[in-house]
Protein backbone atom coordinates (compact mmCIF):
# COMPACT_ATOMS: atom_id res chain seq x y z
CA UNK A 1 0.00 0.00 0.00
CA UNK A 2 1.10 3.48 -0.81
CA UNK A 3 1.21 6.25 1.78
CA UNK A 4 1.41 10.02 1.41
CA UNK A 5 2.03 13.12 3.54
CA UNK A 6 -1.58 13.00 4.73
CA UNK A 7 -1.83 9.45 6.06
CA UNK A 8 1.81 8.75 6.97
CA UNK A 9 1.39 9.80 10.59
CA UNK A 10 -1.71 7.72 11.12
CA UNK A 11 -0.44 4.55 9.42
CA UNK A 12 3.20 4.63 10.52
CA UNK A 13 3.86 6.90 13.49
CA UNK A 14 0.66 6.11 15.42
CA UNK A 15 0.78 2.36 14.75
CA UNK A 16 1.82 0.59 17.94
CA UNK A 17 1.01 -3.08 17.24
CA UNK A 18 4.37 -3.83 15.63
CA UNK A 19 7.21 -2.51 13.46
CA UNK A 20 6.49 -0.67 10.21
CA UNK A 21 8.75 -0.81 7.17
CA UNK A 22 8.60 2.12 4.74
CA UNK A 23 10.15 1.98 1.27
CA UNK A 24 10.93 5.47 -0.04
CA UNK A 25 11.01 5.29 -3.83
CA UNK A 26 10.54 7.22 -7.07
CA UNK A 27 9.37 6.39 -10.54
CA UNK A 28 12.69 7.54 -12.04
CA UNK A 29 14.83 5.29 -9.84
CA UNK A 30 16.02 2.04 -11.44
CA UNK A 31 16.84 0.04 -8.30
CA UNK A 32 13.46 1.10 -6.82
CA UNK A 33 11.76 -0.85 -9.61
CA UNK A 34 13.45 -3.96 -8.23
CA UNK A 35 12.78 -3.11 -4.58
CA UNK A 36 9.10 -2.22 -5.10
CA UNK A 37 7.74 -5.69 -5.89
CA UNK A 38 9.75 -7.16 -2.98
CA UNK A 39 8.12 -4.73 -0.53
CA UNK A 40 4.66 -5.21 -2.07
CA UNK A 41 4.91 -8.99 -1.69
CA UNK A 42 6.18 -8.57 1.85
CA UNK A 43 3.29 -6.23 2.74
CA UNK A 44 0.84 -8.89 1.55
CA UNK A 45 2.61 -11.58 3.57
CA UNK A 46 2.72 -9.46 6.73
CA UNK A 47 -1.02 -8.74 6.70
CA UNK A 48 -1.77 -11.75 8.89
CA UNK A 49 0.76 -10.62 11.52
CA UNK A 50 1.45 -7.37 13.31
CA UNK A 51 4.27 -5.94 11.18
CA UNK A 52 3.39 -3.63 8.31
CA UNK A 53 5.10 -2.52 5.09
CA UNK A 54 4.33 0.53 2.97
CA UNK A 55 5.72 2.51 0.06
CA UNK A 56 6.17 6.28 -0.08
CA UNK A 57 6.75 8.06 -3.38
CA UNK A 58 9.33 10.80 -2.68
CA UNK A 59 7.96 13.06 -5.41
CA UNK A 60 4.35 13.02 -4.24
CA UNK A 61 5.20 13.08 -0.51
CA UNK A 62 7.73 15.91 -0.21
CA UNK A 63 7.07 16.66 3.49
CA UNK A 64 7.69 13.13 4.70
CA UNK A 65 10.70 12.81 2.40
CA UNK A 66 12.19 16.04 3.79
CA UNK A 67 11.40 15.13 7.39
CA UNK A 68 13.37 11.89 7.17
CA UNK A 69 16.08 13.52 5.05
CA UNK A 70 15.92 10.97 2.28
CA UNK A 71 18.96 11.61 0.07
CA UNK A 72 19.34 8.29 -1.67
CA UNK A 73 16.73 5.86 -2.91
CA UNK A 74 15.64 3.23 -2.35
CA UNK A 75 15.88 3.98 1.38
CA UNK A 76 14.00 1.66 3.72
CA UNK A 77 13.19 2.80 7.24
CA UNK A 78 11.90 0.60 10.04
CA UNK A 79 9.71 2.43 12.57
CA UNK A 80 8.52 1.17 15.94
CA UNK A 81 6.06 3.24 17.98
CA UNK A 82 6.80 6.21 15.74
CA UNK A 83 10.55 6.05 16.22
CA UNK A 84 13.14 5.36 13.54
CA UNK A 85 14.83 2.09 14.47
CA UNK A 86 16.81 1.27 11.37
CA UNK A 87 17.68 2.85 8.03
CA UNK A 88 18.66 0.61 5.11
CA UNK A 89 19.94 1.99 1.83
CA UNK A 90 20.00 0.25 -1.52
CA UNK A 91 18.36 -2.99 -2.58
CA UNK A 92 17.46 -5.46 0.15
CA UNK A 93 15.92 -8.90 -0.23
CA UNK A 94 12.77 -10.04 1.56
CA UNK A 95 14.60 -12.26 4.06
CA UNK A 96 16.81 -9.42 5.26
CA UNK A 97 13.76 -7.19 5.69
CA UNK A 98 11.83 -9.88 7.56
CA UNK A 99 14.74 -10.52 9.92
CA UNK A 100 15.04 -6.81 10.66
CA UNK A 101 11.31 -6.51 11.32
CA UNK A 102 11.36 -9.49 13.68
CA UNK A 103 13.94 -7.69 15.80
CA UNK A 104 11.37 -5.01 16.60
CA UNK A 105 8.28 -7.15 17.18
CA UNK B 1 24.67 -25.59 2.73
CA UNK B 2 22.74 -25.16 -0.49
CA UNK B 3 24.04 -27.14 -3.49
CA UNK B 4 24.01 -25.91 -7.08
CA UNK B 5 25.67 -26.81 -10.38
CA UNK B 6 26.72 -23.23 -11.06
CA UNK B 7 27.01 -20.17 -8.86
CA UNK B 8 27.07 -16.87 -10.71
CA UNK B 9 28.29 -13.82 -8.84
CA UNK B 10 26.89 -10.61 -10.30
CA UNK B 11 23.45 -9.87 -11.72
CA UNK B 12 23.85 -7.60 -14.70
CA UNK B 13 24.45 -8.09 -18.45
CA UNK B 14 27.12 -10.79 -18.10
CA UNK B 15 25.77 -12.61 -15.03
CA UNK B 16 22.13 -12.72 -16.11
CA UNK B 17 23.02 -13.85 -19.64
CA UNK B 18 25.20 -16.58 -18.15
CA UNK B 19 22.30 -17.60 -15.87
CA UNK B 20 19.95 -17.82 -18.85
CA UNK B 21 22.36 -20.15 -20.61
CA UNK B 22 23.24 -22.44 -17.71
CA UNK B 23 19.58 -22.68 -16.62
CA UNK B 24 18.55 -23.59 -20.17
CA UNK B 25 21.12 -26.38 -20.06
CA UNK B 26 19.31 -27.76 -17.01
CA UNK B 27 22.07 -26.79 -14.62
CA UNK B 28 20.86 -25.78 -11.18
CA UNK B 29 21.83 -22.12 -11.18
CA UNK B 30 21.88 -19.37 -8.58
CA UNK B 31 22.84 -15.75 -9.14
CA UNK B 32 24.18 -13.99 -6.06
CA UNK B 33 24.20 -10.25 -6.55
CA UNK B 34 23.94 -7.02 -4.62
CA UNK B 35 21.85 -5.37 -7.30
CA UNK B 36 20.09 -6.11 -10.55
CA UNK B 37 21.46 -4.62 -13.73
CA UNK B 38 24.60 -2.95 -12.41
CA UNK B 39 25.81 0.02 -14.43
CA UNK B 40 23.27 -0.61 -17.19
CA UNK B 41 20.41 -0.23 -14.71
CA UNK B 42 21.50 3.28 -13.79
CA UNK B 43 21.86 4.30 -17.43
CA UNK B 44 18.87 6.30 -18.57
CA UNK B 45 18.71 5.42 -22.22
CA UNK B 46 20.58 2.55 -23.90
CA UNK B 47 20.71 3.04 -27.63
CA UNK B 48 23.29 0.48 -28.70
CA UNK B 49 21.85 -2.79 -27.47
CA UNK B 50 20.88 -4.53 -30.70
CA UNK B 51 17.30 -5.63 -31.21
CA UNK B 52 15.66 -3.51 -28.54
CA UNK B 53 15.78 -0.09 -30.19
CA UNK B 54 16.27 2.71 -27.71
CA UNK B 55 15.40 1.37 -24.26
CA UNK B 56 15.63 2.54 -20.63
CA UNK B 57 18.46 0.84 -18.74
CA UNK B 58 16.29 -0.50 -15.88
CA UNK B 59 13.72 -1.79 -18.38
CA UNK B 60 16.32 -3.71 -20.36
CA UNK B 61 17.84 -5.18 -17.21
CA UNK B 62 14.42 -6.23 -15.92
CA UNK B 63 13.98 -8.17 -19.15
CA UNK B 64 17.36 -9.86 -18.58
CA UNK B 65 16.28 -10.77 -15.05
CA UNK B 66 12.84 -12.09 -16.06
CA UNK B 67 14.29 -14.16 -18.88
CA UNK B 68 16.90 -15.76 -16.62
CA UNK B 69 14.28 -16.50 -13.94
CA UNK B 70 11.81 -17.90 -16.45
CA UNK B 71 14.54 -20.25 -17.67
CA UNK B 72 14.85 -21.56 -14.13
CA UNK B 73 17.67 -19.57 -12.57
CA UNK B 74 17.34 -18.48 -8.96
CA UNK B 75 18.38 -14.92 -8.13
CA UNK B 76 19.30 -13.81 -4.63
CA UNK B 77 20.07 -10.26 -3.58
CA UNK B 78 23.01 -10.48 -1.25
CA UNK B 79 26.61 -9.43 -0.81
CA UNK B 80 29.13 -12.25 -0.77
CA UNK B 81 31.92 -12.20 1.75
CA UNK B 82 34.21 -15.07 0.76
CA UNK B 83 34.90 -17.91 -1.67
CA UNK B 84 36.84 -21.05 -0.80
CA UNK B 85 37.54 -24.41 -2.43
CA UNK B 86 36.91 -27.82 -0.90
CA UNK B 87 37.85 -30.71 -3.22
CA UNK B 88 36.12 -30.14 -6.55
CA UNK B 89 33.59 -27.75 -5.04
CA UNK B 90 33.56 -24.01 -4.46
CA UNK B 91 31.88 -22.64 -1.37
CA UNK B 92 30.56 -19.10 -1.45
CA UNK B 93 29.34 -17.36 1.70
CA UNK B 94 27.42 -14.17 2.29
CA UNK B 95 27.85 -14.09 6.04
CA UNK B 96 24.55 -15.91 6.68
CA UNK B 97 24.23 -18.70 4.11
CA UNK B 98 26.66 -20.96 2.26
CA UNK B 99 26.31 -22.03 -1.35
CA UNK B 100 28.21 -24.86 -2.99
CA UNK B 101 28.86 -25.66 -6.65
CA UNK B 102 31.58 -27.19 -8.82
CA UNK B 103 31.59 -24.16 -11.12
CA UNK B 104 31.66 -20.42 -10.53
CA UNK B 105 31.06 -17.61 -12.98
CA UNK B 106 32.43 -14.29 -11.78
CA UNK B 107 30.51 -11.45 -13.43
CA UNK B 108 30.21 -8.67 -10.89
CA UNK B 109 31.50 -5.87 -13.06
CA UNK B 110 33.12 -2.70 -11.85
CA UNK B 111 32.52 -0.59 -8.77
CA UNK B 112 32.46 3.19 -8.70
CA UNK B 113 35.72 4.71 -7.58
CA UNK B 114 35.68 6.48 -4.22
CA UNK B 115 37.50 9.61 -3.05
CA UNK B 116 38.92 7.90 0.05
CA UNK B 117 38.67 11.02 2.21
CA UNK B 118 37.44 11.25 5.81
CA UNK B 119 33.67 11.50 6.07
CA UNK B 120 32.95 9.96 2.68
CA UNK B 121 31.98 6.50 3.85
CA UNK B 122 30.00 7.70 6.86
CA UNK B 123 27.97 10.17 4.80
CA UNK B 124 27.29 7.96 1.78
CA UNK B 125 23.55 8.14 1.16
CA UNK B 126 23.44 11.17 3.46
CA UNK B 127 24.65 13.65 0.90
CA UNK B 128 27.50 11.72 -0.66
CA UNK B 129 26.27 10.09 -3.88
CA UNK B 130 27.73 8.27 -6.85
CA UNK B 131 24.95 8.56 -9.41
CA UNK B 132 23.53 11.93 -10.39
CA UNK B 133 20.53 10.58 -12.28
CA UNK B 134 19.66 8.23 -9.38
CA UNK B 135 19.83 10.63 -6.45
CA UNK B 136 19.95 14.06 -8.12
CA UNK B 137 16.22 14.83 -7.84
CA UNK B 138 16.51 14.52 -4.04
CA UNK B 139 18.76 17.60 -4.10
CA UNK B 140 16.30 19.99 -5.73
CA UNK B 141 17.21 23.64 -4.96
CA UNK B 142 20.21 22.53 -2.89
CA UNK B 143 23.90 23.31 -3.24
CA UNK B 144 25.98 20.42 -4.51
CA UNK B 145 29.45 19.66 -5.82
CA UNK B 146 30.44 17.24 -8.55
CA UNK B 147 33.92 15.77 -8.30
CA UNK B 148 35.65 14.74 -11.53
CA UNK B 149 36.79 16.06 -14.88
CA UNK B 150 35.61 13.37 -17.27
CA UNK B 151 32.50 12.87 -19.37
CA UNK B 152 30.43 11.36 -16.58
CA UNK B 153 31.27 14.28 -14.29
CA UNK B 154 30.29 16.72 -16.99
CA UNK B 155 27.01 14.92 -17.62
CA UNK B 156 26.31 15.01 -13.89
CA UNK B 157 26.93 18.76 -13.74
CA UNK B 158 24.70 19.33 -16.75
CA UNK B 159 21.90 17.26 -15.21
CA UNK B 160 22.17 18.68 -11.69
CA UNK B 161 22.39 22.30 -12.84
CA UNK B 162 18.77 22.06 -13.98
CA UNK B 163 17.65 20.94 -10.52
CA UNK B 164 19.98 22.48 -7.99
CA UNK B 165 20.42 26.01 -6.78
CA UNK B 166 24.17 25.86 -7.36
CA UNK B 167 26.59 23.26 -8.71
CA UNK B 168 30.31 23.38 -8.04
CA UNK B 169 32.55 21.26 -10.22
CA UNK B 170 35.88 20.25 -8.70
CA UNK B 171 38.48 19.17 -11.24
CA UNK B 172 41.71 17.81 -9.78
CA UNK B 173 43.96 18.83 -12.67
CA UNK B 174 44.17 22.11 -14.55
CA UNK B 175 41.91 21.01 -17.41
CA UNK B 176 38.99 18.75 -18.32
CA UNK B 177 39.46 15.14 -19.35
CA UNK B 178 36.05 15.30 -20.97
CA UNK B 179 35.91 15.17 -24.76
CA UNK B 180 32.28 16.16 -25.23
CA UNK B 181 32.99 19.68 -26.41
CA UNK B 182 29.36 20.58 -26.95
CA UNK B 183 28.34 19.70 -23.42
CA UNK B 184 31.47 21.34 -22.06
CA UNK B 185 30.43 24.63 -23.58
CA UNK B 186 26.85 24.19 -22.41
CA UNK B 187 27.97 23.57 -18.84
CA UNK B 188 30.47 26.43 -18.79
CA UNK B 189 27.75 28.86 -19.83
CA UNK B 190 25.34 28.00 -17.04
CA UNK B 191 24.87 30.75 -14.47
CA UNK B 192 24.59 28.40 -11.50
CA UNK B 193 27.69 26.34 -12.34
CA UNK B 194 31.08 27.21 -10.89
CA UNK B 195 34.05 25.23 -12.15
CA UNK B 196 37.17 25.07 -9.99
CA UNK B 197 40.34 23.54 -11.39
CA UNK B 198 43.25 22.19 -9.30
CA UNK B 199 40.70 21.51 -6.61
CA UNK B 200 40.11 18.40 -4.57
CA UNK B 201 38.14 17.56 -1.45
CA UNK B 202 40.23 16.63 1.58
CA UNK B 203 37.35 15.98 3.98
CA UNK B 204 33.57 15.77 3.93
CA UNK B 205 32.05 17.14 7.12
CA UNK B 206 28.60 16.63 8.61
CA UNK B 207 26.91 15.25 11.68
CA UNK B 208 23.91 13.44 10.22
CA UNK B 209 24.24 14.68 6.65
CA UNK B 210 26.72 16.54 4.51
CA UNK B 211 27.18 20.11 5.77
CA UNK B 212 30.44 21.23 4.23
CA UNK B 213 33.64 20.12 2.54
CA UNK B 214 37.25 20.99 3.21
CA UNK B 215 39.34 21.65 0.11
CA UNK B 216 43.01 21.25 -0.74
CA UNK B 217 43.64 25.01 -0.41
CA UNK B 218 42.48 24.74 3.22
CA UNK B 219 39.24 26.59 2.49
CA UNK B 220 35.81 25.31 3.45
CA UNK B 221 32.61 25.33 1.47
CA UNK B 222 29.09 24.83 2.79
CA UNK B 223 26.95 22.54 0.67
CA UNK B 224 24.34 19.77 0.85
CA UNK B 225 25.61 17.15 -1.51
CA UNK B 226 28.75 15.69 -3.09
CA UNK B 227 28.46 13.68 -6.29
CA UNK B 228 31.55 11.59 -6.91
CA UNK B 229 32.01 10.97 -10.63
CA UNK B 230 35.58 9.77 -10.98
CA UNK B 231 35.05 6.56 -12.88
CA UNK B 232 34.96 2.88 -12.13
CA UNK B 233 37.43 0.34 -10.84
CA UNK B 234 37.69 -3.39 -10.16
CA UNK B 235 37.02 -4.73 -6.68
CA UNK B 236 38.82 -8.04 -6.94
CA UNK B 237 41.37 -7.97 -4.10
CA UNK B 238 39.52 -10.78 -2.34
CA UNK B 239 40.04 -13.02 -5.39
CA UNK B 240 43.85 -12.82 -5.37
CA UNK B 241 44.29 -16.40 -4.17
CA UNK B 242 41.59 -17.77 -6.45
CA UNK B 243 42.19 -16.43 -9.95
CA UNK B 244 44.87 -14.62 -11.93
CA UNK B 245 44.41 -10.87 -12.16
CA UNK B 246 46.09 -8.39 -14.47
CA UNK B 247 47.83 -5.21 -13.32
CA UNK B 248 44.51 -3.36 -13.23
CA UNK B 249 42.91 -6.02 -11.05
CA UNK B 250 40.86 -7.43 -13.91
CA UNK B 251 40.26 -11.20 -14.03
CA UNK B 252 42.28 -12.78 -16.84
CA UNK B 253 40.13 -14.97 -19.09
CA UNK B 254 40.75 -16.81 -22.34
CA UNK B 255 38.51 -16.78 -25.42
CA UNK B 256 36.15 -19.25 -23.77
CA UNK B 257 35.66 -17.27 -20.58
CA UNK B 258 37.87 -19.60 -18.56
CA UNK B 259 40.18 -18.27 -15.88
CA UNK B 260 43.44 -20.06 -15.13
CA UNK B 261 41.66 -21.84 -12.25
CA UNK B 262 39.68 -24.98 -13.19
CA UNK B 263 35.96 -24.54 -12.56
CA UNK B 264 36.15 -20.76 -12.32
CA UNK B 265 34.85 -18.74 -15.25
CA UNK B 266 34.41 -15.00 -15.64
CA UNK B 267 32.65 -12.58 -17.96
CA UNK B 268 31.91 -8.92 -18.55
CA UNK B 269 33.50 -5.75 -17.23
CA UNK B 270 35.30 -7.50 -14.37
CA UNK B 271 37.49 -9.35 -16.89
CA UNK B 272 40.35 -8.15 -19.05
CA UNK B 273 38.00 -7.72 -22.02
CA UNK B 274 39.14 -4.54 -23.78
CA UNK B 275 35.60 -3.25 -24.34
CA UNK B 276 33.12 -2.50 -21.56
CA UNK B 277 29.78 -2.66 -23.33
CA UNK B 278 26.42 -4.20 -22.45
CA UNK B 279 26.22 -6.33 -25.59
CA UNK B 280 29.79 -7.57 -25.17
CA UNK B 281 29.16 -8.49 -21.54
CA UNK B 282 26.01 -10.36 -22.53
CA UNK B 283 27.92 -12.31 -25.19
CA UNK B 284 30.80 -13.04 -22.84
CA UNK B 285 28.32 -14.22 -20.22
CA UNK B 286 26.85 -16.72 -22.65
CA UNK B 287 30.34 -17.90 -23.58
CA UNK B 288 31.44 -18.40 -19.97
CA UNK B 289 28.15 -20.24 -19.30
CA UNK B 290 28.72 -22.68 -22.16
CA UNK B 291 32.26 -23.35 -20.95
CA UNK B 292 31.00 -23.84 -17.39
CA UNK B 293 28.29 -26.17 -18.62
CA UNK B 294 30.83 -28.31 -20.45
CA UNK B 295 33.05 -28.39 -17.37
CA UNK B 296 30.24 -29.42 -14.99
CA UNK B 297 28.89 -32.11 -17.30
CA UNK B 298 32.37 -33.56 -17.82
CA UNK B 299 32.81 -33.67 -14.08
CA UNK B 300 29.48 -35.49 -13.68
CA UNK B 301 30.16 -37.78 -16.64
CA UNK B 302 27.19 -36.43 -18.60
CA UNK B 303 27.08 -35.51 -22.26
CA UNK B 304 26.91 -31.76 -22.83
CA UNK B 305 24.05 -31.46 -25.29
CA UNK B 306 24.06 -28.50 -27.62
CA UNK B 307 21.63 -25.68 -26.98
CA UNK B 308 19.73 -26.13 -30.25
CA UNK B 309 18.18 -29.38 -28.99
CA UNK B 310 15.92 -27.33 -26.76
Amino acid sequence: MELNDQNFEQEVLKYTEGPVLVDFYAAWCGPCKMQGPIVEALAEELKSGKSRAFKVNVDSSPETTAKYEIMSIPTLIIFRNGEVKEVLMGLNNANVLKEKLEKYQ
Amino acid sequence: MQKYDVIIIGGACAGLSAALYTARRALKTIVLTRDIGGQAAITTEIENYPGTGSILGPELMNKFKDQAENAGAEIKLTQITSIRKEGDEYIVTDGTDEYQAPALILAFGLTHRVLSVPGEKELTGRGVAYCATCDGPLFKNKIVAVVGGGNSALEAVDYLSDLCQKVYMFVRGDKFRADETEMLEQVQNKANVEIRFNTSITEIVGEKKVEKVKLNDNSELELNGVFVEIGYTTQTDFLQNLVALDERGQIIVDQQGKTLTPGVFAAGDVTNTPFKQAVISAGDGAKAALSASRYVKNLKGLADKPDWNR
